[in-house]
């Protein structure tokens, strides 16, 4: 009786999950799948094609292009100081790593603008200098940067402190050095983790909407990004331009997601 | 290449883990450094190596000092108690390693690589990743990789410990073997008495953070210079203040002016060997070695009263009248 009423909880258990998931997270997206396509093709590829709807993906593809390798490399040497040097100040990096997790992302746009506003610290003296940061693509690239800091650390941390010390001591005592063991040794190792943190930070700097939104102005063709786009015409009653820009923004996540499965079953294989 | 480690200290927050050590390593040894886990000899080793900064004292190979010198700079083979083999490597490209970062030409290090694949006895495993091999192929490779750079010494660190007893005992008379053939003055860390006897010439005991006594593995257990060297080494009962090993209690079934009364406690087979456990009068328990032959010959049984005749004491405070050997030998220098 005992197993038949375990394996009658295990089943309660499942399509519970798989309810919760099905209902929350993949009906909203079949039905926005739906919609799109309720027409046709035509209108939504022409919502995209519209010379607005491609500068707004190649502005996201940009804010991708710009924002993922420097969090990448800011990630990797980040989790190296964490992990492989301790000292007092790690527990300061540490908190300050997950603020952009914890603070909304309007309130971060909100910070830059108060940052880099006319009114701003740092805002006239750029603006003498010429430097444009508000309103204009620097600034939505900092805000990219900003809102997507945390995941290359968070994912490669735990990689790091698991692989541990030896093989790196082992690469040095045979005549590498510091840079030689990281690339032949340190980052081998960590890669699907680093490579995971990389797919989770271009979602998300491809979905950033909040701190992007204020600080961009977001003007049609100059500066906005999909998710800008997707709002506008949501807000001005275009369902073709803001389902279909929705569909692509949805496409682009999971494409980088099946990039990411497809590249570590070569690794398993 | 000899190694010679002077006053070497090493403090890690408010445990002293080497303490005014000095260690003397000849040319072309095969020296164990041997003790319980805690008493610096894992330590020393790293900081031959490099792998440790020491907070005072030096470390010359082959009489240079190379105390100020990086670990990539000092020419060890370094070999880990867990292999540290690379993981995303093959085991060519593992024990190629040192090669291609001295820059090698690809024929000549696939030449070398194969040598040594031969002779840690892993031909035809050059393809695999070291998730496919076992336990002690991954130490034969991990050897290998050491080897593979011709180092000036070589080090290892508990090589055998994640072993089984079985691999381990094959690895340890390979290991002779290799240094025979190689002759590359070689130390390695131990806590196993057995393993280092075996293996070794020279032995280093080691007891919270300092050389308790060196020498040949005869020279250690004859003439231990403490009870701490007495135990580590081999068995041993207490009698009061004198130290006896069980092979040197005699046990007989009369009394005389040196035997002391005791019960059997307890009469354990181990093979060929017999461990007897009594109980003395004054209530302190020791243990002999008997052959199978002399327990027959005895006939005892368990509870049984029977006498112990000390063959050979030692006594460590000097004062002690029935010391045979006292503890006044100087430690013997390697």
């Amino acid at each position: 009786m005992r197993s038949a009423s375990s394996s009658r909880s295990r089943w309660g258990l499942r399509t519970l999950g798989l309810g919760y998931l099905a209902l929350l997270l993949l009906a909203p997206l079949v039905l926005l799948f739906y919609k799109t396509f309720e027409h046709g093709l035509a209108p939504p590829l022409d919502a995209i094609t519209s010379p607005d709807g491609l500068h707004a993906l190649k502005l996201s593809l940009l804010m991708v292009a710009i924002a993922v390798p420097l969090n990448t490399i800011f990630g990797v040497g980040c989790a190296l100081l964490l992990v492989r040097h301790r000292w007092k100040g790690n527990a300061v990096i540490d908190s300050v790593i997950n603020l952009p997790f914890a603070i909304s992302p309007v309130v971060i746009g909100l910070s830059l603008f108060l940052l880099y506003g006319t009114k701003g610290w740092l805002g006239p003296d750029l603006a003498e200098a010429g430097i444009e940061i508000l309103f204009s693509v620097p600034g939505m690239v900092l805000a990219s940067i900003f809102v997507s800091v945390p995941f290359v650390v968070r994912e490669t941390v735990p990689v790091l402190q698991e692989i541990g010390t030896e093989q790196e001591q082992a690469a040095t005592t045979l005549g590498a050095n510091a840079w030689q063991t990281f690339w032949r040794i340190t980052l081998p190792s960590i890669r699907w983790g680093v490579a995971y943190g990389v797919v989770l930070t271009t979602a998300r700097v491809l979905g950033e909407f909040g701190a992007v939104s204020i600080v961009s102005g977001s003007r049609s063709g100059e500066t906005e990004t999909l998710p800008l786009f997707v709002q506008k015409a949501f807000d001005n009653f275009e369902p073709a331009g803001a389902y279909g820009a929705s569909v692509l923004l949805a496409l682009l996540a999971l494409s980088t997601l099946l990039a990411m499965n497809v590249l570590k079953r070569k690794e398993d294989a | 290449m000899g190694i010679t480690v002077e006053g070497a200290s090493k403090r890690f927050g408010d445990f002293q883990a080497l303490n005014d050590v000095s260690i003397e390593v000849p040319n072309g040894s095969l020296t164990a450094l041997l003790g319980p886990s805690g008493s610096g000899k894992s330590t020393l080793l790293r900081a031959i190596a490099g792998l440790e900064s020491l907070d005072g004292g030096r470390v010359l190979i082959d009489g240079e000092d190379v105390s100020a010198k990086p670990v990539q700079k000092r020419e060890v083979g370094f070999v880990f108690q867990h292999y540290a083999a690379f993981k995303h490597m093959t085991v060519f490209e593992n024990v190629g390693f040192g090669l291609k970062i001295r820059k090698w030409d690809k024929a000549k290090v696939a030449d070398r690589v194969h040598e040594l694949l031969q002779l840690v006895q892993l031909n035809g495993l050059a393809d695999r990743y070291p998730s496919q091999l076992s336990g002690g192929q991954r130490q034969r490779m991990a050897l290998a990789r050491a080897l593979a750079v011709e180092p000036q010494v070589l080090l290892l660190d508990e090589p055998f410990g994640a072993l089984d007893a079985k691999v381990r005992k094959d690895l340890r008379t390979w290991l002779r073997h290799l240094h025979e053939e190689m002759h590359v003055t070689t130390i390695f860390v131990t806590h196993d008495q057995e393993e280092a006897m075996d293996v070794a010439g020279q032995l280093v005991v080691m007891n919270e953070g300092r050389v308790e006594q060196s020498g040949t593995a005869d020279e250690l257990y004859e003439n231990p210079a403490n009870e701490f060297v007495m135990s580590f080494v081999g068995e041993v009962n207490r009698l009061g203040e004198d130290y006896v090993r069980p092979h040197d209690m005699e046990v007989v079934l009369e009394a005389d002016e040196r035997t002391q009364e005791g019960m059997v406690q307890r009469i354990v087979a181990l093979g060929f060997e017999i461990r007897v456990e009594f109980v003395l009068a004054d209530g302190a328990e020791i243990w002999a070695q008997l052959t199978r032959l002399e327990l027959q010959r005895l006939e005892l049984r368990e509870g049984q009263i029977a006498y112990l005749r000390p063959i050979q004491t030692k006594s460590f405070n000097g004062s002690s009248p029935s010391s045979d050997h006292g503890a006044s030998t100087p430690p013997v220098a390697l």
